[in-house]
């Protein structure tokens, strides 16, 4: 590739099999630093009973290097690429599918990728369209890459809607509440919610699963969302569903919104769920080629 | 009967059970709220093997009477001997394998279910008929999960890897929460419940 060398796709391919393992095994800390205080909070007998489960099983999963949960999930890469990095992006994703591969087989984890149909599985984790990839430009001249695998129990817990613009945010704050209660114990809450609002019906979907890339220590740039991303947080609590829907304080750890501009004549919203074992990790790839792994 | 002495209470309030059980009629003692922790031989079994069993008709190569099913597709290492290796075990959620749950109890005589997210409603009728129960773990605690599955003594129907029927040996697995029991009540339906109403509240002040 020119201007860089071929050592760095090699290096970016060892840092995909890395992330995707140790993404299974690590909880990011903000997520186990909420997931504490929410123990501290909870009230509901239930509530406490799971979240001290969930948090001796972090601890388990830590002291001897173990899966976290056994969904080893649908990889999908956020790339934040930088408007002037030097990285072949057709190359680089290549290196991300075969790190993918490398982890399933290695370590090895569980398949789940299938034909959609005939239910086949690849085992291997990868597959048509997988894993998914999504790119953002960004300043700078480095390329962040974000692995992570999503599970199943909260990724079938996925909602769209069109709604007109005489419904008004009010119809829009109903629908994420109701998709709350909705999805109920499935998406294995405490959960993160990530909401999109705005773009197009394909957009606000990417929306809600960009939303739920971002730390929960991260609140939106825009005053607008920031006060909603709090009443819909409130609200959410306020349900009562609790850990693992056996009630309880403890719903969710945050409502993370992305939004963008959309018609006159739209008002679009996605909700993406995203379960208490919230696993994230990532690598920066600088300019010079350097690897630094993250969350 | 050894599954009812079984079921006494230990001093941390958990009760026990042995699985499975010699009794089909051993959990309609349980009620909805109630702690326990299994010892014994569970059973793992997901969305494929139900549709090979129920819609393929293919009777399952292993007797389930009394049995502890539990949701699961694991994580496992292949040994030389053929053999299977727990990598990671944890539990997948139930709803979307709820209408099995009348053929397993009334052609299987399997009386338990081990889960995350629990059953849907109509699953209750069925629980009430044969006996049953669905305990509920903490969907995502795998790792905790995996350290109390000593072995997996037995697999089946490999082809449909990772969603074979598999055989674990347990010890202290838990603790579970009954969930459901055979008396109509359902942990799941009253929080549900109890949000729909508080939600209708909330949209009223938005």
């Amino acid at each position: 590739m020119p201007g860089v060398q071929t050592d760095v796709y090699v290096a970016i391919e060892e840092a995909a099999k890395r992330l995707y393992i140790e993404a299974l095994k690590t909880i990011p800390p903000e997520v186990q630093t909420a997931l504490k205080r929410a123990r501290e909070r909870e009230t509901h007998p239930n509530g406490q009973e799971v979240l001290d489960i969930i948090l001796k099983n972090i601890a388990v999963s830590a002291e001897r290097e173990m899966l976290v949960c056994q969904d080893t999930g649908t990889v999908i890469y956020r790339l934040e690429v930088g408007e002037d990095s030097p990285l072949n992006l057709a190359e680089v994703t290549r290196r991300l599918r075969v790190g993918t591969e490398r982890a399933t087989k290695e370590h090895p984890l569980r398949p789940n990728a299938v034909h959609t149909v005939t239910r086949e599985n690849t085992f291997t984790n990868t597959g048509r369209h997988l894993p998914v990839m999504h790119y953002d430009f960004v300043p700078g001249d480095s390329l962040k890459m974000t692995c992570l695998p999503k599970g199943s129990g909260s990724e079938n817990q996925s909602f769209m809607k069109m709604f007109t613009p005489a419904q008004g945010i009010k119809a829009v704050k109903e629908f994420v509440l109701q998709c709350v209660v909705d999805a109920g114990a499935n998406p294995c809450p405490p959960t993160i919610i990530g909401v999109g609002l705005g773009g197009t019906s394909d957009l606000v979907t990417s929306l809600a699963k960009k939303a739920i890339f971002r730390s929960i220590d991260v609140r939106s740039d825009d005053p607008v969302m920031r006060e909603l991303e709090a009443e819909l947080l409130e609200a959410a609590n306020a349900l009562g569903i609790g850990p693992m829907g056996l009630g309880g304080d403890t719903t969710a750890l945050a409502v993370n919104i992305e939004h963008a501009h959309t018609h006159i004549t739209q008002n679009p919203v996605a909700v993406n769920f995203q379960c208490w074992a919230a696993r994230r990790r990532s690598a920066t790839v600088s300019a010079a080629g350097d690897i630094e792994i993250g969350f | 009967m050894a599954t009812t002495e079984s079921a006494a209470p230990t001093t941390s309030g958990e009760l026990r059970l042995k699985f499975p059980l010699d009794d089909l009629d051993a959990l309609r003692e349980l009620r909805a709220g109630q702690k326990l922790r299994l010892d014994g031989h569970i059973v793992g079994i997901r969305d494929a093997t139900q549709i090979r069993i129920f819609d393929k008709g293919v009777a399952p190569p292993m007797d389930l009477t009394g049995a502890a099913l539990i949701h699961t597709a694991p994580g496992v290492r292949k040994l030389p001997d053929g053999r299977f290796e727990k990598v990671c075990i944890g539990t997948t959620t139930s709803t979307r394998m709820n209408r099995f749950t009348q053929g397993l109890m009334r052609d299987y005589n399997v009386r338990a279910i081990i889960g995350k997210a629990g059953l849907l409603p109509d699953s209750i009728p069925f629980l009430k008929e044969f006996g049953g129960c669905y305990f509920a773990i903490t969907g995502g605690a795998a790792a905790l999960e995996t350290t109390q599955i000593e072995e997996i003594e037995e697999v089946y129907w490999e082809d449909l890897m990772p969603e074979c029927l598999w055989k674990f040996r347990v010890k202290d697995f838990g603790p579970l929460i009954v969930a459901m029991d055979s008396h109509g009540n359902s942990l799941y339906e009253d929080v549900k419940e109890e949000a729909q109403a508080r939600l209708r509240n909330l949209v009223a002040k938005l």
